[in-house]
């Protein structure tokens, strides 16, 4: 595109340039017009599409969640809050209860594990060494799997007396072996070490892209003045990275809430159905579907929705803020 | 008349549930008159579970094909769709719009019932007079009050698929006809260091069929049919059918990480462990041995197979020689034409039936079908269903999917040590609340 006598902002005309950049000739209430000519025709395709693919379907799963329905004919047997707060609501399910925590072990174990040890690996990585390419997608390769793969993969690895028990075995640890999948003390943290293992890639590949925008001279005057290798990356590489990690923190807590596949495969429905490894979207299927509960699904489904609803408002509120804000002001480079 | 069968605009909103919504209505109608019948030209389509290749999605095709032969007019369109997709997400979704399939499978028992009350099945009462007669008991599975909405072509009892040769090398000389028999073997197998029982427990419905064998056997017909009809479960012989299981279970009689063991997939499935001669007995349906054959190396159904049924109970209060038992049929949609129901009855007739037999995917249920068994296993469980003293439906599809799956959590709860045989009943009681 060579164009640039158009100077009309395509992104909208809320932004609109001065008006001395536009074409003349035109009076101030066609130009008001004109403008919301745009906006409605520029955001039309959009809204229509959000309303009827996210706003509609929200809004029918509320109302299909205040109902009994069993999923076949429409949902008749009006039941208010029940599917949420009555005697068989989800909140008064020892077993959803279980979903929540294990949801909230997920993500713990995704901030507390994965940032750090993608970090540790980012700034190894970062460094010039031979062979940085190939250990790079080594670390990434688990991220570009298929879930499904993934799940699979492990399931045939940690079965009893698969591969991972006759590595322990060789290794002298044969006493820790126990069933990985099948033990119910022990499948969440199964699971934890799963997706670790998957989206590890995905933060170090994160962290990659901030460091390589951290200024070259900056690392450069620490080491004329004298800094070692530790004090760069502790003083300079880190606190420069904050909003890349924050924005990673922010993913991967909203991944963590609504984990599906990884456990839908590498676990089985009767772990599951006993609150070791089932999270709030397995729980929700497994009742919705499986059960044929659709509205207590639904019911389900909203519960998801707000509490990453919220989590997501209070991270951007809190956390993000001043990303948000440094957005505004120009760039220091 | 001319059979224009459009979708219209199907609007799926997939976000959370899916809801499906279509504009206008196929024009297909229910009530055309007999000379109607192979007129005009008709696309039926036709949703069932075979979606793995083999001899039965082959046979099929075949069987659509060879209509299509017979009656030029129809056409049939097949989709082979996963059957628990098929049963939980598809059937239901596609009854809800005004679009669904003409003919697709049908399992019997509540969810009949659901669909049914739901106003979504064609009454066949009337066509099917003869083809009801001839394939005798099962066909009430699909029946509701008395008015035939489904036939099946398939129905045998379960019961114990077993490895001959190392009952021989344990030096078990004859099937278990008792529990107690079954408790020796138990022992004498773990003695040769093979699993004495594969279970799929972490499916969940193969772990439920333990208890619904031992409900089976500590009931009464009448508690059981209560049980059925009137979601009443205060009848003691629940709590014991429990408390045998639990009695079993003690004996540690299955293989180990049983939780996490799956029913049909791979060879470390608790088919693919008897296939491959690792565990010694399973308990499972009348397909077991097609499955077995898929799970093997050389993809052949073993030559060690054999089979008994479920052994009696000393001391429980039900009948003895009631077996547990389910099958698989086709239903018509409600606007299906008419063609749908003639379909329906050549699937089931005695032909088609033999050449269903031939498969080795199941037991036909058409009287003089069973000479197209070929495999002396499938030969020794149809002569076993048509011995039983009764059968029973198997208890999650005779409860419906909700109580069902209730109380199939509940069972794998005792099969994890985290459960009792009261939270059972509890489970049943309350699954219909939600």
């Amino acid at each position: 595109m060579t164009t640039t006598e158009s100077p009309v902002s395509l992104t909208g005309g809320a932004t609109a340039p001065p008006a001395r950049l536009r074409p003349g000739g035109f009076s101030r209430a066609a130009r008001t017009r004109r403008k919301w000519y745009e906006i409605i025709g520029l955001s039309a395709p959009a809204v229509l599409v959000f309303t009827t693919f996210v706003l509609a379907p929200m809004g029918f799963a509320i109302y299909y969640s205040l109902y009994k329905w069993s999923g076949y004919g429409w949902p008749t047997e009006f039941r208010g809050l029940d599917n949420y707060f009555g005697p068989f609501g989800a909140f008064r399910d020892p077993i959803f209860i279980d979903a929540l925590r294990n949801n909230g072990i997920i993500i713990a174990g995704s901030l507390l594990i994965q940032g750090p040890l993608a970090l540790g690996i980012a700034l190894l990585l970062n460094r010039r060494f031979r062979g940085r390419a190939v250990f790079r997608m080594l670390v990434f390769v688990p991220y570009v799997l298929a879930e499904v793969t993934v799940g699979i993969m492990w399931q045939l690895i940690l079965l009893r007396g698969s591969a991972a028990d006759s590595i322990l075995n060789s290794l002298g640890l044969g006493h820790f072996i126990t069933g990985w999948l099948a033990n119910l003390d022990v499948v969440i943290w199964t699971m934890l070490f799963i997706l670790t293992w998957k989206y590890t890639g995905f933060a170090l590949i994160l962290f990659l892209a901030g460091m390589s925008n951290v200024p070259d001279e900056v690392t450069e005057a620490a080491a004329i003045d004298g800094a070692s290798w530790w004090q760069t990356q502790r003083h300079i590489t880190i606190p420069l990275l904050g909003s890349t990690i924050r924005i990673w923190m922010f993913l991967s807590m909203i991944g963590a809430l609504q984990v599906f596949d990884v456990i839908w495969v590498a676990s089985t429905p009767a772990v599951r159905s006993l609150g070791a490894s089932n999270t709030m979207a397995t729980y929700m299927v497994d009742h919705g579907f499986n059960e044929r509960q659709w509205g207590y699904g639904n019911a389900v489904a909203v519960i998801l929705f707000v509490i990453s609803f919220l989590a997501a408002l209070i991270f951007q509120r809190f956390v993000l803020r001043r990303d948000i804000d440094g957005a505004r002001t120009e760039r220091v480079s | 008349m001319t059979k224009t069968r459009r979708t219209g605009a199907v609007l799926a909103l997939v976000a959370i549930t899916s809801l499906v919504a279509s504009a206008c209505s196929s024009s297909s109608s229910g009530n055309q008159s007999k000379n109607d019948l192979y007129k005009n030209p008709v696309t039926l389509t036709w949703w069932h579970n075979s979606n793995q290749a083999g001899p039965l999605q082959t046979y099929w095709q075949k069987v659509a094909n060879d209509f299509h032969a017979l009656h030029p007019t129809v056409t049939i369109k097949i989709s082979a769709i996963e059957t628990n997709d098929l049963q939980r997400n598809r059937i239901p979704a596609a009854l809800l719009s005004n679009n669904p399939p003409d003919i697709f499978q049908a399992w019997g028992g509540g969810e009949t019932v659901e669909q049914v009350q739901a106003g979504y099945l064609k009454d066949i009462t009337a066509e099917t007079k003869n083809e009801v007669a001839n394939i005798g008991a099962a066909s009430k599975i699909w029946a509701v009050d008395g008015k035939q909405y489904g036939l099946p072509f398939d129905f045998g009892i379960e019961g114990f698929w077993y490895n001959k040769d190392l009952f021989a090398r344990a030096g078990i000389s004859a099937p278990p006809a008792t529990l107690d028999d079954l408790n020796a073997a138990v022992t004498k197998l773990k003695a040769i260091g093979v699993t004495p029982i594969s279970v799929g427990a972490g499916d969940k419905w193969p772990a439920g069929h333990w208890w619904y064998n031992f409900t089976v056997r500590e009931c009464s017909a009448d508690a059981l049919s209560n049980a059925a009809t009137k979601q009443n479960f205060d009848d003691p012989c629940f709590l014991k059918a429990g408390q045998d299981l639990q009695t079993f279970l003690a004996t540690k009689p299955f293989q180990p990480d049983f939780l996490a063991t799956s029913g049909q997939v791979g060879a470390t499935s608790s088919a693919g462990q008897l296939a491959n001669g690792k565990a010694a007995m399973e308990l499972m349906g009348a397909w077991d041995g097609g499955v077995m054959g898929t799970l093997t190396p050389n993809r052949q159904e073993p030559s060690f197979l054999s089979w008994f049924p479920f052994p009696s109970v000393p001391g429980a209060g039900g009948s003895q020689t009631t077996m547990m038992g389910g099958g698989d049929g086709f239903a018509c949609s409600k606007n299906a034409p008419a063609e749908c129901v003639e379909f329906l009855k050549y699937i089931v007739s005695p032909e088609v039936e033999k050449g269903f037999a031939a498969t080795g995917s199941g037991i036909p249920v058409a009287k003089g079908a069973e000479t197209g068994l070929t495999d002396p296993v499938m030969q020794t469980i149809a002569q076993a269903t048509q011995q039983a003293g009764g059968v029973e439906l198997w208890l999650d599809t005779q409860f419906g999917a909700t109580a069902g799956t209730a109380m199939n959590d509940a069972i794998v709860a005792i099969f994890a040590g985290k459960g009792n045989p009261q939270g059972v009943v509890d489970a049943l009681k309350k699954a219909t609340a939600r």
